[in-house]
Formats: C-alpha cells, sequence, structure tokens
C-alpha cells in the first residue's frame, strides 16, 4: 500500500539501536544488499526484498531520493506467483494420462504423482509472472520510530525479519503493552500494577 | 521487557479496553478527549464499532455500521461483557478532517484518510507531498499515543476500579437498547 494513497493501513514500530556512521551511506547499501531480486523466468515462488519509494518496479537507491524531509523513505516489495489449483490440476491429469501412456501402467502411485506434480508446478513457476506488493516504509531515524502502510500479518512478519537481516537493529512493534512499557514513562509502582493486570469486565 | 510474542498474548485485551474506555470517554467526557487532543480538534465516533466477547468459545462479533446505526446491539454485546474489537473514528481540526479505523488487539491503523493535499503531477512535487502526508499522518498518531498514555495512566490507577469502572456500567446500563 502506498503512502500517498487516498486511504492507507499503518503498523508502528520502534526501531532499537543505532548504526554505523554516515548513517544515509550504511542505510543505502544495507538496503542495496537486500534489494529484491527478478524471480520472473526462475522456479521460485516468492521473493522479498526493498525497494525504492518513487520507483519500486526498478529499485535503485542510487537514484531515488531516499532521504524525504527528516524520513529514511523507501519499501518492502514482495513478489508473490499465485498458480490456481484448477490449473496445476489440469496440467497433472494431462500428465499423468502421459505417464500412464508411456509406461502401460494401470495406476500411478502416491509418489508417482507427486513427482508429476512437483515437475507441473516447477514448469508452471517459470512461465508465469510474479505479482509485485509494495508496502512503503516511512522511518523517522532520529526518533526511533518506523511506519509500514500494512496491517497484513504477512508483510509485518516478512518486514520485521528482513529488517533485522538488513540492518541487524530490532523492531519492536507498537501495540498496546509496548506501547505503554516504551512511551508511558510509568514509575516502578505503575509499571508493577500493569505487569499484574487482568481483563476488566462491564458484565452486570 | 517481556517477550513481545508472550507480552502481544497475556495483554490482548489491553486494546480492546482502550477501545471501550475511548468510546465510552467520547460519550461522556467530550472535553477530556479535546484536552488529549491538545484542544485542537473534536474526536467522534464514526460509522463502524466491532465488538467482540473473547471469553465465548467460538467469539461472539457484533459489528454495528452505518452513519445512523442504531447503537443499542453495542451496548447490549457490552452488558454481555463484549468489548470493542475495532472502532472507526473521525477527527477534525478547523476545516480538516481524519477518519480512520483502530484495531483494539494492535492499535494499527486502517483505511486512514487525511484531509486532502495537493495531487502529485511532477516528480519535484514527491518529496512536499510525502512531507505533507507523513505530517497528517502524524496528527493522528500523536492523537492516539496521547489518549493511549491518558488511558493506561487511569487503567494501573486505583481510579480505575474505584470509579471508571462504575461509570462505564452505568452508561452501559442507561444506553436504551
Amino acid at each position: 500500500m502506498g503512502l500517498l494513497s487516498s486511504s492507507l493501513p499503518l503498523a508502528r514500530y520502534r526501531v532499537e539501536g543505532k548504526l554505523e556512521e554516515p548513517v544515509l551511506e550504511t542505510v543505502a547499501d544495507s538496503l542495496q544488499r537486500h534489494v529484491i531480486g527478478d524471480i520472473d523466468g526462475n522456479a521460485v515462488e516468492k521473493a522479498v526484498g526493498w525497494t525504492s519509494f518513487e520507483t519500486p518496479y526498478r529499485p535503485d537507491f542510487a537514484g531515488s531520493c531516499l532521504v524525504i524531509g527528516a524520513y529514511f523513505v523507501f519499501a518492502l516489495r514482495i513478489d508473490k506467483k499465485t498458480i490456481p489449483r484448477g490449473v496445476i490440476r489440469k496440467y497433472c491429469a494431462a500428465e499423468e494420462a502421459r505417464e500412464l501412456a508411456r509406461t502401460g501402467a494401470r495406476y500411478l502411485g502416491r509418489e508417482g504423482k507427486r513427482r508429476i506434480r512437483a515437475q507441473v508446478e516447477e514448469g508452471l513457476l517459470l512461465t508465469i509472472p510474479a505479482t509485485p506488493n509494495i508496502f512503503d516504509v516511512i522511518w523517522h531515524y532520529e526518533a526511533g520510530e518506523l511506519w509500514l502502510c500494512s496491517t497484513l500479518k504477512e508483510a509485518n512478519e516478512a518486514l520485521e525479519t528482513l529488517f533485522y537481516r538488513t540492518f541487524h537493529l530490532s523492531l519492536i512493534r507498537l501495540f498496546p503493552f509496548t506501547l505503554a512499557e516504551l512511551s508511558a514513562k510509568l514509575s516502578a509502582a505503575e509499571h508493577d500494577r500493569l505487569l499484574a493486570l487482568s481483563p476488566t469486565s462491564l458484565k452486570g | 521487557m517481556l517477550d513481545v510474542a508472550v507480552a502481544f498474548s497475556r495483554y490482548r485485551f489491553l486494546g480492546p479496553e482502550f477501545l471501550t474506555w475511548l468510546w465510552y470517554a467520547i460519550e461522556t467526557a467530550p472535553d477530556a478527549i479535546k484536552a488529549a487532543a491538545l484542544g485542537r480538534g473534536i474526536l467522534t465516533v464514526g460509522d463502524r464499532i466491532v465488538l467482540e466477547s473473547s471469553a465465548d468459545q467460538p467469539v461472539e462479533r457484533v459489528t454495528i455500521t452505518g452513519e445512523n446505526a442504531d447503537l443499542g446491539e453495542g451496548m447490549l454485546a457490552l452488558r454481555k461483557g463484549a468489548l470493542v474489537a475495532e472502532l472507526r473514528l473521525h477527527y477534525t481540526a478547523g476545516d480538516q478532517e481524519w477518519r480512520f479505523s483502530v484495531k483494539g488487539d494492535t492499535l494499527a491503523l486502517m483505511g486512514l484518510k487525511t484531509p486532502p493535499s495537493a495531487p502529485v503531477e511532477t516528480r519535484d512535487e514527491v518529496e512536499g507531498a510525502v512531507v505533507e502526508k507523513v505530517g497528517l499522518c502524524e496528527e493522528v498518531v500523536r492523537l492516539l499515543d496521547s489518549l493511549f498514555l491518558r488511558f493506561i495512566k487511569l487503567r494501573v490507577s486505583e481510579r480505575w476500579r474505584e470509579k471508571t469502572i462504575p461509570g462505564m456500567k452505568t452508561w452501559v446500563k442507561a444506553a436504551r437498547l
């Protein structure tokens, strides 16, 4: 989802730690090292990587405006090839019929069917293009805060994994408990009470 | 700090409690909400409320939608022990308006619509548009933070048990079904 869309989702994170100086070069180099790869024409189902905000289909951090205002702005891209089950079934049926005709056997065993299915899927993955999904990332480095323009579980999990692999910094998702712990400046007594909380009921 | 996954699961109830309190506070103490918005704007409940009763297995879910929706069903769900799982809000400050939903368990924002900004027609305009959009989103993020921090301070205090819960129960009971 794009930051400049008329309606957007937003998940928030706290970034723990700081990068090596000079920060801008470190960010650009790290993003480039984990840039999204092209999986079209390969028997690969999914790719996850970074791309540039302005040119998400031609990732290039060198030529892109990575810094906008006080923020690093780039994007998480997840490319996926989805083969409809019906298509797999159709090609498997044709392949199985060919195999039976070739061998003269009356039935195909479970292992034979599995082998044919794997071959069919690999063949289809080679031919179909990947669908790119782009989720903008806004990182306020000085404030240690990061936004992802997605609330999809897959995108959030991919961000957390890839961000750590890229920058060796931890992302802490801001949900009620972490927001209370990290932002509320609770006293020691309040913090103890927070840990001991149990649900409230308005019943009765 | 606790392991994040453990903390998410163990304290999942805090988000729905926050949204339920927010609904209550908007209805009964709008001035306090305005103060949390730094006196800048007015926060109102929008056209969608989702309530969930997590004590039930399977989870009972009530969704109220529409500009002039009857909130009676929501109040009935609260009486039965449900809490707000998702709340659509409108925030107006001057002639600007934001519309967004907040998910209780994660506090993630969904369908965030900020006041309109100038369309981007050339590449040179992208930078300005991003800065403006981030600033507009930040208004909502800071507002929610301010409200949540007010809630959590209250939640860990004695006032929650002594005053807020009885107040919320009275509000729920007094609602016309």
